[in-house]
């Protein structure tokens, strides 16, 4: 590209080739143009990012702030709301410093690897579950709304003690909170209100009759506000449930889509471990790029950005730049390390990330037990991105076995 | 090979702990790193290495001339 192209800003998101194909773009941007001007839904433009070594510096780099609030930041989404990234939901949550510092750790404790490894029969169980019954459903089946969908809200249902009558009800929530343009805006609040209401009353259930869970323990240690509670029940959710769906849907399609892979796996399942990174790493749909907004002027890729900056940070685009990954647009289930930037870089990067590992690692697990000839229903052209949402995925994941 | 964590910047992530749990453990009221074996055996270098090299608050730091 040259520079002229340059001087409009481009449209972001991108459009693309296909439903698991990356835009044309990351790569000229990458080569020519590291730091982009970008328009983003709202009008509003930001300064692109799509190298490895830039996304990491400043996911990295605790100058660069998350919260769009201050006045010359850019928004996001046209919805008066900002959506999710300006919304003031989690404001009572510190998002920097020392006193986001310590709300992770009172979390963390509940992530915890070995915690995790625990958890980790009762995921298989509730796995095995969800294909029992897309099974008995019969095929061909939505392998998205059977399991990738359920299956994380399940897990963060448990672990927040929310009884499993409630489950359908998370779903809807999450799925609206997340909105950038599915949902109106009345939509939207209306279901703000209606979880902000639920987790309350829930929160003061649990401090009556606490039982084996992570709120009713962060209730009984008496650090947190029931603002602070009420926002870290929403946010774990929100944060917790549609990126894993969607990387459940994923995840199998990219497996099945050269079923080479899917064969590797069958063949020898101590690549599991490996294949989950690599799908992580190969997603080339992780959705809107992660925001951040710096003060101050900064150098970023050789350029200077000024002052009350909005960058966007795409891990996707940089996930597969060569110069941090050999062979960066090959699938290589072997592949280690594999240092890729799906859960971000940082103080801020995924706080359930082992939870998520261990969810994708269980449902490989499971599938390629129970269901070895698993396959795609359609051709992989007629896999169908989902539009209108932050988090980027499959509208659905047509297979039979 | 000589190994050194961070526990500022450990973000508790726990990724060091699911690839090398000989090495690296977490306390339990926090999840923050804790290391087990400052030298680990030669057989366990490789997943250190990768361990260290994932590591998404750049934790890790490794002596290799030890
Ligand atoms: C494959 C699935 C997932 C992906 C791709 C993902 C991705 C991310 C990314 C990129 C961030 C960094 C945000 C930033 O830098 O501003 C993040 C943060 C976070 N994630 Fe995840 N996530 C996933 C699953 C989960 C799960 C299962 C949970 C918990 C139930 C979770 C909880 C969180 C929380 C609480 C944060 C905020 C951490 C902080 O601000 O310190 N995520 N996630």
């Amino acid at each position: 590209m040259t520079d002229s192209e340059h001087e409009q800003a481009l449209t972001y998101p991108f459009t693309r080739p296909a439903a698991l194909e990356p835009p044309a773009e990351w790569a000229e941007l990458r080569q020519g143009c590291p730091v982009a001007r970008v328009k983003l839904p709202s009008g509003d433009e930001a300064s692109l990012l799509t190298r490895y070594e830039d996304v990491k510096q400043v996911l990295s780099d605790p100058r660069f702030t998350r919260r769009l609030t201050a006045d010359d930041a850019a928004r996001i989404s046209d919805s008066e709301s900002g959506g999710v990234f300006n919304s003031d939901m989690a404001s009572s949550i510190p998002d920097g410093g020392e006193g986001h510092q310590q709300w992770r750790r009172r979390i963390t404790k509940w992530f915890t690897a070995r915690r995790m490894a625990s958890l980790r029969p009762g995921m298989e169980a509730m796995a095995e579950q969800l294909v029992d019954e897309m099974v008995e459903r019969g095929q061909p089946a939505d392998l998205k709304a059977s399991l990738g969908f359920p299956l994380p809200v399940w897990v963060i249902c448990d672990m927040l003690g929310v009884p499993d009558s409630d489950r359908d009800k998370f779903s809807h929530w999450s799925d609206a909170l997340l909105n950038l343009t599915r949902y109106t805006e009345a939509e939207l609040m209306a279901a703000q209100v209606e979880f902000f209401e639920y987790m309350s009353g829930h929160i003061t259930a649990k401090r009556k009759d606490p039982g084996d869970d992570l709120l009713s323990e962060l209730v009984a240690g008496g650090e947190m506000s029931d603002d602070q509670l009420v926002a870290t029940g929403m946010g774990l959710l929100v944060a917790g449930h549609e990126t894993t769906a969607n990387m459940i849907g994923k995840m199998v399609a990219m497996l099945l889509v050269d079923r080479r892979r899917w064969e590797a796996l069958l063949e020898d399942p101590s690549l599991i471990r490996t294949a989950v990174e690599e799908a992580l790493r190969y997603d080339a749909n992780l959705g809107f790029g992660m925001p951040r907004y710096i003060a101050e002027e900064v150098e970023v890729g050789g350029t200077v950005l000024p002052g009350g900056s909005t960058v966007l940070c795409d891990m996707a685009a940089a996930n597969r730049d060569e110069r941090a990954f050999e062979g960066a647009g090959d699938m290589n289930l072997t592949r280690s390390p594999n240092p890729h930037l799906t859960f971000g870089a940082g103080a801020h990067s995924c706080l359930g990330q082992p939870l998520a590992r261990t969810e994708l690692q269980a449902v490989l697990c499971v599938l390629l037990r129970k269901l070895p000839t698993l396959d795609l229903a359609v051709p992989a052209g007629d896999l169908r991105r989902v539009e209108g949402l932050v988090v980027g995925g499959l509208s659905e994941l047509p297979v039979r076995w | 090979m000589k190994v050194r964590v961070d526990d500022g910047k450990c973000c508790g992530a726990g990724t060091c702990v699911m690839l090398a749990p000989d090495v690296f453990d977490q306390r339990d009221e926090d999840g923050i790193v804790v290391l087990l074996d400052e030298t680990p055996p030669e057989r366990l270098h490789a997943t250190v290495r990768e361990a260290a090299g994932v590591c998404p608050a750049a934790a890790i730091e490794l002596d290799e001339n030890v």
